[in-house]
């Protein structure tokens, strides 16, 4: 069994706790919960994979806070990163005074 | 040694302050003199010194920083007294920074290369006074100490996803206990705390400390919005996002579990030193060394410094505990790194059984035992700049 961690049952993301291969039963825990999902790429130990769909402009959600908004509609089981997350805070190219 | 919990054997000072060394300090108050201080650390033993690239044309509130970070350093307990080295011709003049740190009764000598006629004369002269400085240091005995006497700088560097689930929760544990016992804990890094701010303001003693979070995490955000740039292309840095953080938002609440639990009591400038007890946070950017130098000047006697992805990072004058995010670090840079905290992420040991080895690391560090950043030398020293030079 893969090791994963999902921090508050707000999050809708896991982080890996070691690499995880493409596998299409990985169980995980939420709270209480056992859920299985598909996951559709190798996760490295430290990354983020989306354990629920999140919308094009959708919170990314871990620690029970927000650290980021999806920049594309991303699958449940979809590696969640730089290329797909976008900071909201610290935005000078965004929001210029 | 067994160290009877929350004691340490420490330096007392004459202004009361306890410290963990006994350092003789060498400080250049201008870049003009870093080269003849380090010079004088190769002739003297017991000194130590940095180098840096600051001291002149510097005007207002960033003269008065940088004025300020010299003088904690040469007030920090862990310095027995201070050679002050200038050239001369400074906006940071040496004499000046001398005086504020003899005002609290330690031992200051002030040497100038210009008045010395020379790089040479200056030398030697400096080595004289340290040599005498050192002598007088070495009688000072250390006794039985208590850790409501420590200020404690609390840092994460070179971050990964592990850090806010294993070495930051347990130094959280440490800050908690250390504040428990009487003692005082700085959070800092105010870039990386950008998107975690209301989990402190929420548990600020009053409003006005809550009032004064707001307003450091807004001036820090506005100064990347005012560049026109996205704050990701700086912080988290490339390692950091290697390491699996996305955003800044991310890496500030895994910084925040540092401060654990404890009610805020106080938000200090850069390099100031904390009127009150308890956890504190100092308005420092997240950039490594300019943060330590503002803990350690703001009178931080150790201070613990979690990392994933592995640096170096030292003090002249304080001992760092490296600890690690994840065991492969550890491994990889065992010549760098104090404590394994990976042991969390692998189930093996809990934040809390992490928390208790430093703990005990504390006592004996601060009883003496040297850290690998004091063993390989690394006398790191960067100021906060906060305005341009003329």
């Amino acid at each position: 069994m893969y090791k994963s961690i999902i921090l508050t049952e707000k999050d809708n993301v896991a982080t890996a706790l070691e690499n995880i291969p493409s596998v299409e039963d990985l169980k995980i825990t939420i709270g209480d919960e056992q859920r299985v999902i598909n996951l559709l790429e190798p996760i490295q130990f430290g990354h983020k994979f989306a354990i629920q769909d999140i919308a094009e402009g959708g919170y990314i959600i871990k620690y029970g806070e927000v650290i980021g908004r999806a920049t594309k509609f991303i699958k449940c089981g979809e590696y969640v990163h730089v290329h797909n997350l976008e900071g909201t805070r610290g935005r000078g190219d965004k929001d210029a005074v | 040694m067994q160290f009877e919990k929350g004691k340490f054997l420490g330096y007392r000072r004459a202004d009361g302050r306890v410290g963990v060394r006994n350092h003789v300090l060498i400080l250049p108050t201008i870049t003009c003199a870093t080269k003849a201080a380090r010079q004088i650390t190769e002739l003297v033993h017991g000194t130590v010194s940095f180098v840096h690239q600051h001291g002149c044309a510097q005007v207002g509130v960033d003269y008065e920083q940088t004025f300020r970070t010299y003088v904690g350093m040469g007030l920090n307990p862990n310095v027995y007294g201070v050679v002050v080295l200038g050239l001369g011709c400074e906006t940071h003049q040496a004499r000046n920074v001398a005086k504020e740190i003899a005002a609290s009764g330690k031992r200051v000598e002030v040497v100038s290369i210009q008045d010395e006629g020379g790089t040479l004369d200056a030398i030697a002269q400096g080595a004289k006074l340290a040599a005498r400085l050192v002598q007088e240091a070495s009688e000072v005995q250390r006794e039985w100490c208590d850790f409501s006497e420590l200020i404690i700088g609390t840092e994460c560097g070179g971050s990964d996803a592990c850090s806010g689930l294993s070495a930051n929760p347990a130094v959280g544990y440490v800050s908690d206990k250390i504040v428990e016992l009487g003692g005082t804990s700085i959070l800092a890094e105010t870039t990386e705390l950008i998107g975690a701010e209301h989990l402190l303001a929420n548990r600020a003693k009053n409003e006005h400390v809550a009032k004064r979070v707001y307003e450091v995490i807004d001036a820090m955000e506005k100064r990347s919005i005012n560049m026109g740039v996205d704050i990701r292309t700086g912080n988290p840095s490339p390692g950091n996002i290697k390491g699996g953080l996305s955003s800044l938002e991310e890496k500030s609440l895994g910084a925040a579990n540092k401060a654990g639990k404890s009610t805020l009591n106080e938000l200090i400038d850069y390099a100031e030193r904390p009127t009150e007890k308890g956890l504190v946070w100092m308005d420092t950017p997240g950039h490594d060394i300019e943060q330590l130098t503002g803990m350690v000047a703001g009178g931080a006697q150790i201070v613990l410094f979690t990392t994933g992805r592995g640096t170096p990072t030292g003090s002249p004058i304080a001992p760092v505990i490296k600890i690690t995010t994840n065991t492969g670090v550890f491994e990889r840079m065992s010549e760098n790194m104090d404590i394994n905290g990976g042991t969390i992420i692998e189930g093996k040991e809990t934040v809390e059984q992490v928390g208790e080895t430093i703990l005990n690391e504390i006592s004996k560090v601060a009883s003496g035992k040297l850290t690998k950043a004091e063993i390989l030398m690394q006398h790191d020293f960067g100021i906060w700049r906060i305005g341009p030079t003329f």
